[in-house]
């Protein structure tokens, strides 16, 4: 067991990976929504989001009281905690767990933050094997497009703000995110993620996505028949995929 | 003392090589008498001109509330906690422990990553896992263990009119169905993982089971081999302070 080793749960377990503004919380929302359509229970699980934790992760980002290390070390605390409530239990009831982030963006980011590779790598070493994991390929310009569009807010730490690179946000997150990316690659290749271009159009991306999803549900036990094919509503879940 | 550490150490913080202060471990399980013995030393550090300042589990700015919540909560996972400790730890090396050694302080650390360590391991969580968690940690000039045996650490507690903490008898992974048997265990385990731990990372051992004088003279005399051997020349008697 670890994010080495496959698991041997009932269950499935599907990530999303990429920078903000590649798409993937969409894509993943989509999903989720195809698949409740086809009978299975999915629940959702998100970056950041554990309820012993999320005080502690407020509190120090308001007083910016957070060093690269702190801040990689209660991630790794809120994913911990996380997998054990939200990832695992559903994972050993036969139930596909759909993660928006995982591991892997402890990896990309908390490296580019400028802690050793070897470290966070070890941090993580207790989290289960996805199933499916997939890397939506954005290039900056594509991301800082949509960031500026309007649909999502850049956060202080996304764009890097902490590390002093400028203090101008698009120009803080287009350098320290182009060094996410590039750990991003790195990870890609050495843990086999899926590598998706997040630049093509949202249904594009969402068939291909169903394509893969595909083989990983053979064997798994519906909860539910699937409901009669509906047109996946593209719209309406992509608007309410923004985080 | 020199700035080394358990692994790679701390992101984006340069440390020289040489920090001018010290950092000194009490380690030891609740009830050996480690504040006494780091109040006395400081007591007697700052009487010979030494600046001392002390830190311990728990008490860094960022993490306190959120694992002192977590604590009364029902499910706080080993791993959870495990990191969550670090992340304590982490923020009181940056925050505390280096800017009191780069002024030259003697910084009393009651408990360190050790304490963390043993209580994952006696979770069932994997040694190497834990030991590699801490590679962040500035390797102390010295450890001071104080060992005490589990049932003289029971009676010591209750003597006291004390009670036997949930967490230090390790409710939460079921070992006894009741309290006392439980505590036993736990601090049984404990303290082989400490034993486990005295040759790796070179502890002092010092026996606890005597007197707060003898401990508290044991211990002057190690800081003082270590910090300036003439501060032994008067015999000390702790009754004095």
């Amino acid at each position: 067991m670890g994010i080495h080793d496959s698991h041997n749960f009932p269950g499935r377990l599907i990530v999303v990976e990429g920078i903000d503004g590649s798409g993937k919380s969409t894509q993943l929302s989509l999903l989720q929504t195809f698949l409740v359509s086809e009978g299975y229970d999915v629940p959702f699980t998100e970056w950041n989001s554990s309820p012993i934790v999320k005080d502690t992760t407020k509190r120090g980002k308001k007083k910016n009281l957070f060093s690269p290390t702190t801040f990689s070390l209660i991630h790794a605390t809120d994913f911990a905690d996380r997998h054990e409530r939200s990832i695992l239990p559903p994972l050993q009831a036969g139930l596909i767990v759909l993660a928006d982030r995982y591991a892997y963006t402890a990896f990309a980011r908390d490296v580019a933050r400028g802690c050793d590779r070897t470290w966070v790598r070890n941090l993580y070493h207790f989290a289960t094997c996805p199933d499916l994991a997939l890397y939506f390929k954005v290039d900056i310009d594509t991301a800082v497009a949509r960031i500026t569009g309007g649909r999502i807010q850049i956060k202080f730490h996304e764009a890097g703000m902490d590390l002093g690179l400028s203090p101008d946000p698009i120009t803080s997150f287009r350098m320290f995110q182009g060094t996410v990316l590039g750990e991003y690659d790195r990870v890609a290749e050495e843990f086999g993620l899926t590598v998706l271009d997040g630049s093509r159009s949202v249904v594009e991306q969402q068939r291909e996505m169903r394509r893969l999803v595909k083989p990983i549900l053979k064997g798994l036990r519906r909860a539910r028949a699937p409901r009669p094919a509906a047109a996946p509503s593209v719209a309406a879940a992509a608007g309410s995929a923004t985080r | 003392m020199d700035a080394n550490f358990y692994g790679s150490g701390l992101a984006k913080l340069e440390i020289s090589a040489e920090l001018p202060g010290n950092l000194l471990v009490i380690e030891g399980a609740d009830g050996v008498g480690r504040s006494t013995h780091i109040e006395l030393l400081q007591g007697w550090l700052e009487g010979q001109g030494f600046a001392v300042s002390s830190t311990g589990l728990v008490r860094s700015a960022l993490t306190r509330r959120g694992i002192e919540s977590a604590k009364e909560g029902h499910s706080f996972d080993r791993t959870t906690m495990a990191l969550f400790y670090a992340t304590d730890l982490a923020d009181r090396i940056e925050h505390e422990i280096v800017p009191a050694l780069r002024s030259g302080f003697v910084v009393l650390a009651d408990r360190y990553v050790y304490t963390t360590i043993a209580r994952g391991a006696t979770r069932g969580l994997d040694r190497e896992w834990l030991a590699g968690l801490y590679g962040f940690a500035l390797i102390p000039r010295r450890v001071f263990f104080l060992r005490l045996d589990p049932d003289e650490l029971i009676r010591r507690t209750l003597r006291r009119g004390g009670e036997l903490d949930y967490w230090e008898a390790g409710r939460d992974i079921g070992l006894a169905p009741d309290l006392y048997s439980s505590f036993r265990k736990y601090q049984t385990l404990m303290l082989g993982e400490f034993d486990r731990m005295a040759a790796q990372y070179e502890f002092t051992t010092i026996d606890a089971s005597r007197s707060v004088e003898d401990v508290q003279a044991e211990l002057r005399r190690e800081v003082a081999n270590l910090l300036d051997p003439s501060l032994l020349a008067p015999p000390v008697d702790v009754s004095d302070d």
